[in-house]
């Protein structure tokens, strides 16, 4: 079957067969950013939005997405570039192999709720594991973001 | 105490390739891999032992797009072993890329190569086996002299005497000590006989195993894999393969994740099979799947220990035996096992009069387990730990004070740690810090909430190593180019850990430069000098030493080549950050001069390779506390609290450190509470998904809070210990603790489950 997606914001028509998972669809167009972690939606690491939805790509079939907009860590580069250096002063980013997916949630949870607590961020990101960094220094790194824009805004 | 203080070293850069790391950019092997390889899939055994009767691949090879599938009668037969360990490996060779024989449900049966994925999954359905099942030998206990082998095969071969046989279905054997054990214990005046049980944990590393693999311009084999060891997974290859080293090159991208699991080539050999056979690019990806049940997971261990102590808290002897499970072969079996006791048992060097360690390492047709951080280590302070907890408990004393009382101190030698002194040691400031930091006084005293749930805190020590001692090999070459930076050239394996940045920072600490200036390489067989690889907690403390001892040859270079040009002697020459100066008369030839210097009409190659090796290898140490909370209704856990000290020597990057730390607690708590590795009644593992392999999430650990004492190991670079494996080690014993204060239960087999925990089970 044929089917045309936004991807970051470029159409894409390609021949897909109807059981290609999304996460394989936008790989092979150039988005080596989503990482498959799973396969079970298990753990975040394959995160793109679906139409500005956080989706997981290893549970969404490409057809679903035909005619619909799909955006990955290649399309947000300047809003992640925002606030990544946060992370990387912790040393959090290790291995990196969650990164993607856990920057992609977390500009999700930035546009929704711009002032979380850090419950509230824990919660939003249960479902991205991380096996390097105990996912404390993540936590520092976007605490020190969101203080830093804050002084920013004072 | 506070070290000495670094322009570079000690502070808290950020790691060389973060920014790339988290903007996604395409780093690792699925991205790097050109496009156009065959894709590889293992059929693997349903059965936990069986022999292959007959195996018929017509239909499968019919499948359009399938370009070759290969069994047991295509490979060499030439026994190899797939730990990434320096020659001769205490590993036994007892594997076949393909054999007739399978060990274990999971066992490759045949390789298939195909033109795409779904040509591979068709074809691998289409291959017709009949399976002889043989009994299977499932429960380790029973493993040792039963009549049922999982080696029988005549050409075993284990290249070091290791005590192994595989007649008996033993990999390795040994009992050792210092003191008469049996008199200490019969003068104690409590002894406490206990069995502790560590289940087989998966690193469960985001990215899973994956290799690729092509032919090179001369007809090389070129192999991309997300390795921890490319020098020993080149070794292993030319053996399984029958191909000269010279032959192939390995080479590893940016690795998301090993935790040891990939200092075993789990997967090399099968892409490399097909990519010989056939001329082609081959790729294989292990799914999760695979990597769960087929990977390398850390050994099961039991211990049983008897630990004899006076009424006062003077512990006096430790008689400590491990049975360890190796599975159906035998990576890492006989030397995991030997930090059980030689890892444990020196952390109470301070009033031990007597110890004994033996142990046996059986194979069992279980999924073969491999190196995990903390690599024995973890499951014999599991023991330890927890037998000192009842122990205090028992006498009704505080147990950071029996800790106190008894701990390995600065200054000692130890006996139970090969008789290596202790040169430099944080751990009783360490404790004295952890009890501040988490307030222990007021926190230990159990807590009643209300409605069934109880608060309660307990408390472990541990220790590792910083390398294998008169083993482990780090290499460093560093050279200088024309604009006065640097190139450093090393085989370790940078796998998230960040040793790329931490070595670099320690070349531009000794070159007097800005870390930017140094550009690290690393790891490729054919460009990078020799190295054991990434393991063993060893990177930061050997190949720290190597680049430290590189940058000062370079230097002596440096300044022979200016002195040479400046026509003085080279006492006469001094080096500093802008170049070479001759104080005499002030003259200066900078870096840049020197470097364009060395390139015409020059016989000096401005360069330096240092290989290092270590005689002894120095414990880090650490005091790990946890606050639990306990749903004694409904025996759910939650850790709210996690506080550490560690003593990795000098931190080269404290944020680094302290993430390798936050990640090994968290780690370390998924083992303690959830992480399990189960077979059904047929030998068929359970956790198959991190459906039912559950990982810690952020719900899961609490806050976690980290600080470093500081110590200064005079035999590493800078003063550093190691920090990666030993943060793996506190967690289990340390919420075994809490949870028994909670509920008056010890557990003292993991993980502690809800389910163990509201039965009172142990
Ligand atoms: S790969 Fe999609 S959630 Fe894990
Ligand atoms: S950084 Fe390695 S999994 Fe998160």
């Amino acid at each position: 079957m044929t089917i045309t997606i936004q991807l970051n914001g470029r159409p894409v028509t390609a021949e897909v067969s109807p059981d290609t998972l999304l996460l394989d669809f936008v790989r092979a167009h150039g988005c080596a950013s989503v990482k498959c972690g799973c396969e079970t939606a298990g753990c975040g690491l394959c995160t793109v939005f679906l139409d500005d939805v956080p989706v997981l790509s290893c549970s969404v079939l490409a057809a679903r997405a035909d005619g619909h907009s799909v955006t990955t860590l290649e399309g947000l580069q300047d809003e992640a570039a925002e606030f990544v250096g946060f992370i990387a002063d912790q040393g959090a980013d290790q291995c990196g192999f969650c990164n993607p997916g856990f920057v992609m949630n977390t500009i999700a949870l930035l546009r929704d709720n711009p002032d979380p607590t850090d419950e509230e961020i824990r919660s939003y990101l249960a479902g991205n594991l991380c096996r390097c960094s105990g996912y404390e220094g993540q936590l520092r790194g976007i605490r020190s973001f969101l203080n830093s824009r804050k002084e920013g805004a004072q | 105490m506070s070290g000495k203080s670094y322009r570079v070293v000690g502070h808290s850069l950020r790691k060389k390739d973060a920014m790339s790391l988290l903007l996604g950019k395409p780093v690792y092997l699925d991205d790097v891999a050109p496009k156009g390889a065959l894709v590889v899939k293992l059929l693997r055994s349903p059965h936990p032992h069986a022999l292959i009767e007959t195996i018929d691949t017509t239909n499968a090879l019919k499948v359009p797009g399938v370009a070759a599938v290969y069994t047991y009668k295509d490979v060499p037969k030439t026994r190899f072993a797939i730990a990434g360990q320096t020659y001769p490996e205490p590993s036994p060779y007892d594997r076949l890329i393909l054999d007739r024989h399978l060990r274990f449900a999971g066992d490759p049966v045949a390789i298939i190569a195909a033109e795409t994925d779904a040509a591979a999954a068709r074809a691998m359905k289409l291959i017709k086996v009949t399976y002889k099942i043989l009994p299977a030998v499932l429960d380790p206990h029973t493993a040792k002299d039963n009549p049922v082998l999982v080696h029988p095969e005549e050409d075993w071969f284990p290249p070091c005497n290791v005590g192994g046989d595989n007649r008996r279905n033993l990999v390795a054997s040994e009992v050792g000590g210092d003191g008469d054990v049996e008199a200490v214990l019969a003068d104690c005046d409590i002894v406490l006989d206990r069995t502790y049980h560590t289940p087989a944990c998966n690193q469960a590393m985001m990215e899973t195993f994956r290799t690729y693999t092509a032919l090179d311009g001369y007809g090389r084999l070129r192999v991309l894999s997300s390795t921890q060891i490319v020098f020993h997974a080149r070794r292993i290859l030319s053996r399984a393969l029958g191909i000269p080293k010279s032959r192939i090159r390995v080479e590893k991208p940016r690795i998301g994740g090993g935790f040891g699991a990939k200092q075993t080539a789990v997967c090399e050999v099968y892409p490399a099979f097909v990519t010989l056979m056939t001329g082609r690019p081959a790729k294989l990806i292990y799914t999760r799947e695979e990597s769960q049940i087929a990977g390398s997971p850390r050994h099961e261990m039991e211990v049983h220990l008897r630990l004899g102590a006076n009424r006062d808290g003077h512990i006096r002897a430790l008689d400590v035996f491990t049975l360890s499970n190796t599975g159906a072969y035998g990576e890492h079996g006989p030397t995991t096992v030997g930090l059980s006791g030689h890892k444990s048992i020196p952390l109470y060097t301070g009033g031990l009069e007597a110890f004994r360690f033996g142990f046996d390492v059986v194979y069992t047709n279980l999924q073969p387990a491999g190196a995990y951080r903390g690599y024995g280590a973890t499951q014999g302070i599991f023991a330890v730990e927890s037998a000192v907890n009842e122990l205090a408990e028992t006498l009704g004393m505080d147990p950071t004070a029996i800790r106190e009382q008894n701990m390995v101190r600065e200054g000692m030698r130890m006996p139970a740690y090969y008789g290596e002194p202790n040169n430099a040691c944080a751990l009783d400031r360490c404790m004295a810090r952890c009890k501040e930091l988490f307030d222990w006084e007021h926190r230990y005293p159990v807590r009643d909430m209300g409605d069934g749930r109880v608060r309660a805190a307990g408390v472990a020590m541990a220790m590792q190593g910083s390398c294998i001692s008169n083993v482990d090999v780090g290499s460093a070459t560093i050279k200088l180019n024309e604009d006065g930076g640097y190139n450093l050239l090393i085989g370790a394996a940078d796998m998230g850990t960040g040793c790329d940045t931490i070595l670099a920072q320690m070349a531009a600490e000794c070159m007097d430069c800005p870390v930017e200036d140094v550009a690290v390489f690393g790891a490729d067989t054919d460009a990078s000098p020799y190295d054991s690889g990434s393991y063993a907690s060893s990177t930061t403390y050997v190949t720290g030493k190597a680049v430290e001892l590189a940058c000062a040859q370079l230097k002596q270079k440096l300044c022979a080549l200016a002195a040479q040009k400046l026509g003085v002697a080279e006492s006469g020459v001094e080096f500093t950050p802008s170049g070479v100066v001759c104080p005499a008369d002030g003259r200066v030839l900078t870096l840049s001069d020197l470097a364009y210097a060395a390139q015409c009409g020059s016989q000096t190659a401005l360069e330096a390779t240092v290989s290092h090796s270590s005689p002894v290898s120095p414990p880090p140490f650490m005091v790990g506390m946890a606050e639990v909370e306990v749903d004694t209704l409904t025996g759910e856990v939650r850790v709210l609290d996690y506080k550490a000290v560690v003593d990795c020597g000098q931190p080269i990057n404290p944020a680094l450190a302290r993430t390798q730390a936050e990640g090994g607690i968290v780690q370390g708590i998924g083992m303690a509470l959830m992480e399990n590795v189960t077979y059904d009644r047929h030998g068929k593992p359970v956790e198959r998904s991190f459906l039912q392999y559950r990982l810690p999430t952020r719900l899961d650990m609490g806050h976690l809070q980290v600080e470093f004492e500081q110590s200064n190991e005079p035999t590493g670079p800078f003063g550093a210990k190691s920090i990666g494996e030993i943060v793996i080690n506190t967690p289990s014993p340390a919420i075994a603790h809490a949870i028994y204060r909670a509920t008056g239960v010890w557990h003292r087999s993991l993980p502690i489950t809800p389910e163990k925990i509201a039965m009172g089970k142990q």
